[in-house]
């Protein structure tokens, strides 16, 4: 089974803060991870490989630092990476991002099953894969938090919803965003990591994927960032305390006064 | 400090610094209260290759040495000396075939061990063989193509979890210590069983047992070296592991100090942080001071080893010896810094102070290493003359 894994290097949860002033994320200083559902998917991908043979090739779109990540995934058994990194990629939105990696994918041509994680803890929008299934008119599952069994020519998984799991099966080749209760990713092996050390990682630019540039970077992007900013800190609460029914009595009180 | 590590070596240490934070972490409380043996730890190790550091590349191992072995038993300790000993052990268990084993046998043994898919263990004490190793009562008698053997070894860490087994046996009683020698026993052979898992103060994910033999029969090619080599065997596996337990103190003591120093911070008495008393400054200087000193040793010993070097008792014990004290210490106070708090099992350093004690005690009691280097120092000196 040949598999691809996207990934996205993101800045690290709970350390990122926002510029007042500018409204833009800080992020020097921030250690960069890879975001945590795309280990997941990495850790997917490899273990359909140790079940039924076949290769992991990861790719990313990203700055040259990416190829830290990818070479990341090398360590925990990946076959192959590429690094897509360009000028004329930066500033992408999800839409320009998917179609990016979409030319990737066909560059590379023959393959099985696409994975991604469920989404990016830095833009959460859950987008990137989905348009990526689109783009490439492929089948897609989302949220998949089970990977149930690899029949001829479809997979069955299982796949969270509010309330509850749905079983699907879907036909090859096709697209799955996974969640962190799919697997547990696995730790690097020595041996892998020598390897990732030393591996070749080639960086694709807009020309190598044969993209149009007016699909690519901020000229592709249907949306555009206006402003980020911090929810405002409510400072008018209030915390109760002693017995519970003067506190009942007053928060009645509280209420009625606002209705 | 800097060690000046090669790549290869940080990569080691990186490695076994993840597993211990992200795989070990969240079950070292749980295993000490249950008393189970982590063997999630050691199969993340296996398939992180981190069993095989220390061992041949011919051999599937990644050709490091003692030094390597150390890195990563440190890293284990530090988050749980009991998972750093199941590790430890079992190289202390393959060391004599690594040293004396002849091709078949190290062809036969090492790639499995390597790989992690089987541990090994060290049967050297007795009931009545503890520092006194000369006092081994067991016996292997020779018949036809086996050897046959009789007798009860006492404490043996990784018993009933290991699948290979070294073991020190007399082929010769008359000749005492010097009719000494080790065999290989894979578990499961017939007459082959295992005693209780013993009760313990502390490392107690850690299983000690005594391992039994009654007319035990195992092919004659399990001897290792030759019949008489015994003690030889023994020792020279001891001298080579020593520093991987002066890791496990290094690693610790390490453990020990940085809960300390985070919870220093942390505590307020008298409207300040503890961490502002010069006391408990001067405290955790020392404690600083005398975890570097002793990982400085344990290291330097380490190399000397892997430089090929076979004058190394000395130094061997020396490293075993000072780390450890120091990690009894430095254990010690880390519960003195924690106050009331150190004292209860909610808070990590109360097991950490348990155990440390062990590594004083076993595989050579601080005493023994003392009398090691006394010898060593005395023989020197009269050599001079
Ligand atoms: C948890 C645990 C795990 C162990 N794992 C293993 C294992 O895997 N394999 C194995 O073979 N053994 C193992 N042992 C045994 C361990 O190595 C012995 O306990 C140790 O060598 C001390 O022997 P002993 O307990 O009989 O103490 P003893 O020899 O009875 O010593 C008692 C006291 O007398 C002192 N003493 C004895 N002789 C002298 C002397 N000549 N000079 C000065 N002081 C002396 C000692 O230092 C000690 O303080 C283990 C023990 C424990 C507790
Ligand atoms: C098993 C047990 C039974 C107990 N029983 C009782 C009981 O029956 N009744 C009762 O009232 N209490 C009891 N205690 C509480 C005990 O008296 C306190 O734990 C003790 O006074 C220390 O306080 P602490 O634990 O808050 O440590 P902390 O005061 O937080 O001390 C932490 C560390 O900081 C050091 N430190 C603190 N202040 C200074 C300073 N100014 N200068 C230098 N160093 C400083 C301490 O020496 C210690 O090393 C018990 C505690 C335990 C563990």
């Amino acid at each position: 089974m040949n598999i691809i894994v996207c990934i996205k290097q993101v800045p690290d949860t709970g350390s990122v803060k926002i510029d007042p002033t500018t409204n833009t994320l800080i992020r020097s200083g921030v250690p960069s991870i890879i975001n945590p559902f795309d280990l997941n998917a990495v850790e997917a991908g490899l273990s359909l490989k140790d079940e039924y043979g076949g290769r992991v090739n990861v790719i990313t779109m990203g700055p040259p630092q990416a190829e830290e990540a990818l070479r990341n995934t090398i360590a925990m058994g990946a076959d192959n990476a590429c690094l897509l990194s360009d000028r004329a990629f930066a500033g992408a939105d999800t839409l320009a991002t998917s179609y990016t990696l979409s030319m990737a994918v066909k560059k590379i041509g023959d393959f099985d099953l696409i994975l991604c994680g469920k989404q990016a803890i830095d833009g959460d929008t859950a987008q990137v894969g989905p348009e990526l299934a689109e783009i490439l008119g492929i089948p897609q599952v989302t949220n998949v938090s089970k990977l149930i069994e690899v029949k001829e020519t479809t997979i069955v998984v299982e796949k969270e919803l509010e309330d509850g799991c749905e079983i699907v099966e879907v036909e090859r080749p096709c697209l799955l965003t996974v969640t962190k209760q799919v697997n547990n990713p696995r730790i690097p092996s020595l041996k892998n990591s020598m390897r990732a050390k030393k591996a070749e990682i080639p960086v694709w630019k807009a020309a190598d994927i044969d993209a149009d540039e007016a699909r690519i970077g901020l000229k592709g992007s249907a949306t555009q960032v206006v402003k980020i900013f911090e929810p405002l800190k409510r400072t008018d609460s209030r915390i109760l305390q002693g017995d519970v029914d003067e506190m009942m009595t007053e928060l009645v009180g509280e209420l009625r006064k606002r209705v | 400090m800097n060690y000046f590590l090669t790549e290869e070596q940080q990569m080691i240490k990186d490695l076994a610094a993840k597993i211990a934070v992200e795989k070990a972490v969240p079950l070292v409380a749980e295993l000490d209260e249950k008393e189970e043996f982590p063997w999630e730890v050691m199969k993340t190790l296996a398939s992180s290759d981190l069993f095989g550091v220390y061992l041949p590349e011919e051999y599937g191992g990644f050709g490091g040495g003692v030094f390597e072995l150390c890195l990563v038993t440190e890293e284990l300790s530090k988050v749980c000396c009991g998972m750093g000993v199941c590790y430890a052990a079992s190289a202390l268990g393959t060391l004599p075939i690594l040293l004396f084993g002849n091709d078949a046998q190290k062809q036969k043994y090492l790639p499995d061990i390597a790989a992690g898919k089987k541990l090994a263990a060290f049967g050297l004490t007795e009931a009545n063989a503890g520092s006194d190793a000369g006092a081994v009562a067991t016996t292997a008698v020779r018949d036809g193509e086996s050897y046959v053997l009789n007798g009860t070894k006492q404490w043996i860490t990784n018993a009933g979890e290991a699948e290979v087994y070294t073991v020190i046996a007399l082929t010769d009683k008359s000749k005492g210590i010097r009719g000494a020698s080790v065999f290989i026993v894979e578990k499961d052979t017939p007459g082959f069983t295992f005693g209780k898992k013993e009760k313990k103060m502390g490392i107690r994910c850690s299983a000690t047992r005594e391992l039994i033999f009654q007319d035990c029969r195992i092919p004659k090619e399990n001897i290792i070296g030759r019949e008489g080599m015994g003690f030889i065997v023994a020792m020279k596996t001891l001298d080579r592991a020593r520093p991987g337990v002066a890791s496990q103190g290094v690693g610790l003591a390490q453990g020990a100090l940085d809960h300390a120093t985070r919870y220093s911070r942390e505590r307020v008495q008298f409207g300040q942080a503890i961490s502002s008393f010069q006391a408990i400054q001067h405290m955790l200087a020392d404690m600083a001071a005398q975890t570097e000193a002793a990982r400085a040793l344990t290291y330097a010993a380490a190399r000397m080893i892997d430089s090929g070097d076979d004058n190394i008792s000395r130094e061997a014990a020396m490293s075993k010896l000072f780390a450890t004290d120091v990690c009894m210490r430095v254990t010690t106070d880390a519960v003195q810094i924690f106050g009331g708090y150190g004292y209860m099992r909610e808070y990590p350093v109360e097991k950490m102070m348990r155990d440390a004690k062990i590594l004083q005690i076993y595989e050579g009691t601080n005493q023994i290493q003392r009398n090691v280097i006394g010898l060593a120092l005395i023989k020197e000196s009269a050599k001079k003359k």
